[in-house]
């Protein structure tokens, strides 16, 4: 009896250790970060962290953070058991967005202003290459296997394919107005950009380097100006993906094989930016005018619980 | 009432003697009697059914879609994230079908009246407030039926709570369906005739209904005007409507139990009091 007890305080311990996560979420206008508790579903604690900021992006091993203060025209290394600054990144003017390579010792920030990417070595903290892209570079990511870089120009309506070994550009797609964000499926096979003016998530084939999907949301009772996509992850069996629409206040649900719309799920106002759990039950998604971010059940595909955590989340990032 | 197991029964002298002959059988059987009656006479009138279906069903699909407030409503307790207009309308309705329901129970009261049946079941050897309780708990039931009904079709149209708070909902519509049925009781007490329910139609459902947060939470009333916020928050039908929120997602207000609670005790013994021959309106209208 005592050691099935015992079997049983362990089990529960356990799993309760394996489910515990925090999730960091930048502030934007609160010059701050709020990490909270997303299994309690409560703000833990909010530190000051530098002017306006916006991307963020956990190390792979899970020790630092990388969080883009706009205004202060750097990227600050956080530690992220202690919270406290270790360093800070060369990222040029007004970073906003960043993709951190999957070795994690590779950086790639968006410069909004001088319509370009900054490749920065993390270990020895410094630029490395600056690449001229589209006029006002926005999303950016970096395939799993590490072969390609994409960036996304919101006024030149493109995407650059950006070859992670030189550093160069090597094809660019023209896509739908105003591409915001971008993310590649887990086999580095297709690469999902949304466009925040068509309202459309468009779906790439990276072998071809072209548009092999166009998919068009619609929500009921919502007007087409509204909907506004812009975050967008996949998860890692490519089942679903799900986009963050902006001022609509929902995600999409889409299934990545048959690429229809599944559902839209409600959560604050002008959604942004999407995060995974890492067992990738549950999504996290900041809800920039409401000043929370909805917590989602995506077993259940129900939003579970919104947050407050201060004003204008923009970016989250994840820790196990 | 020609089938309650009245004639096994000693007489009605015995009940005045103050003899204790009654046992607890013959409670349940008359108790029985007064329920079977009633969900017999819901089951055979097929179009009451319906009906009691359809007005809720008109308001959730018709009104709530016109509202939908497609952006969603600011989170307020018991709900943790943001909801659409018909989420939030949905206990609303659920009282709706309880206070029409509990209405309905007073109008066949005074039909009962009228067509002297009522006086067959005010004989029956049991105390007087048994047979109210009976007579309430009988509409109540058919009202919990109804609710569960709507839950069901509300279920499909992607309204849907947490499984548990399908359990907890049950008391909350039993006290909620006691408390509204409590009310149609002492109403019809007050009632002569059948024509004059159109005066509680007026009179008490709609401000009842409109003024509640059965439509709009209170913060939202409260923008409005605080003379109706203030009669919201007092309206028994608003924490009959909280407490069945709450329920529904497996959560207890402890204030709206309590008000409710209240709320039906006042209710019930005014009623046992209007249908008390020597004292109550039976004896100004001149006994049923």
């Amino acid at each position: 009896m005592n050691k099935n007890a015992l079997t049983l305080f362990l089990t529960i311990v356990l799993t309760g250790a394996a489910q515990a996560e925090t999730v960091f979420v930048t502030l934007e206008k609160d010059n701050a970060l709020a990490v909270v508790d997303p299994i309690d579903g409560k703000l833990i604690k909010t530190v000051e962290i530098g002017r306006r900021p916006r991307g963020i992006a956990i190390s792979p091993d899970n020790k630092f953070l990388y969080i883009a203060t706009s205004d202060d025209n750097t990227i600050r290394i956080i530690d992220a058991d202690t919270l406290k600054e270790t360093g800070k990144l060369p990222s040029g003017e007004d970073p906003e967005t960043f993709a951190l390579n999957p070795a994690g010792d590779r950086l790639y920030v968006s410069n909004e202003d001088d319509s370009q990417v900054t490749v920065i070595d993390i270990a020895h903290k410094k630029a490395v290459k600056q690449i001229k892209v589209g006029v006002e570079p926005e999303g950016i990511t970096v395939s799993p296997d590490n072969l390609w870089v994409a960036s996304a120009s919101e006024t030149t309506n493109m995407v650059h394919w950006i070859d992670t070994k030189t550093n160069a550009i090597v094809e660019n797609t023209l896509v739908d107005p105003r591409p915001r964000a971008l993310g590649f499926t887990a086999d580095s096979q297709q690469l999902w950009v949304t466009s925040e003016m068509a309202g459309t998530l468009m779906i790439l084939d990276v072998k071809t380097k072209q548009i092999v999907k166009t998919i068009k949301f619609d929500v009921q009772g919502v007007t087409a100006d509204k909907i506004q996509p812009v975050g967008v992850v996949i998860d890692k069996d490519r089942k679903r993906g799900y986009v963050a629409l902006g001022p609509a206040n929902r995600v999409a649900v889409i299934n990545a094989q048959t690429f229809e719309v599944e559902k839209y799920l409600l959560v604050g106002q002008r959604v942004w930016n999407l995060a995974f759990s890492p067992d990738q039950k549950r999504l996290y998604s900041t809800n920039g005018t409401s000043n929370d971010i909805s917590l989602i059940d995506l077993d259940a595909q129900t939003v579970t619980k919104s947050v407050g955590v201060g004003t204008y989340p923009w970016g989250v990032a994840v820790k196990p | 009432m020609t089938n309650l197991p009245g004639e096994d029964l000693p007489l009605p002298e015995g009940r005045r003697a103050g003899k204790p002959f009654v046992s607890m059988l013959h409670y349940w059987r008359a108790m029985w009697g007064i329920i079977w009656r009633e969900l017999w006479r819901f089951v055979t009138q097929r179009e009451r059914f319906i009906s009691a279906l359809v007005r809720p069903l008109v308001w959730l699909f018709v009104f709530a879609a016109g509202f939908r407030a497609a952006l969603g409503l600011a989170i307020t307790p018991p709900y943790e994230t943001y909801i659409l207009y018909d989420v939030y309308i949905t206990p609303g309705l659920i009282g709706m079908i309880q206070l029409f329901n509990g209405m309905q129970s007073s109008l066949s009261m005074v039909y009962d009246r009228e067509m002297g049946s009522m006086r067959i079941l005010m004989v029956c050897p049991l105390p007087r407030w048994f047979l109210l309780l009976s007579k309430l708990l009988a509409g109540t039931g058919v009202s919990v039926l109804q609710a569960y009904v709507f839950l069901a079709i509300a279920w499909f149209y992607d309204i849907q709570a947490p499984w548990q708070g399908y359990l907890w909902i049950l008391p909350a519509l039993l006290l909620s369906g006691l408390m509204l049925g409590a009310l149609g009781l002492l109403l019809s007490s007050f009632i002569k005739q059948l024509e004059n329910f159109a005066g509680v139609m007026n009179f008490v459902i709609f401000p009842m209904f409109f003024m509640s947060t059965a439509l709009y939470p209170l913060w939202k009333i409260k923008e409005s005007s605080a003379l109706l916020y203030h009669l919201a928050h007092y309206n028994p039908f608003s924490q009959a409507v909280e407490l069945i929120r709450f329920a529904l997602y497996g959560q207890f207000n402890s204030y709206a139990f309590t008000y409710t609670l209240l709320a039906f005790s006042v209710f019930m013994t005014a009623a046992i009091i209007g249908y008390n021959p020597s004292k109550g309106m039976m004896m100004r209208k001149g006994g049923a």
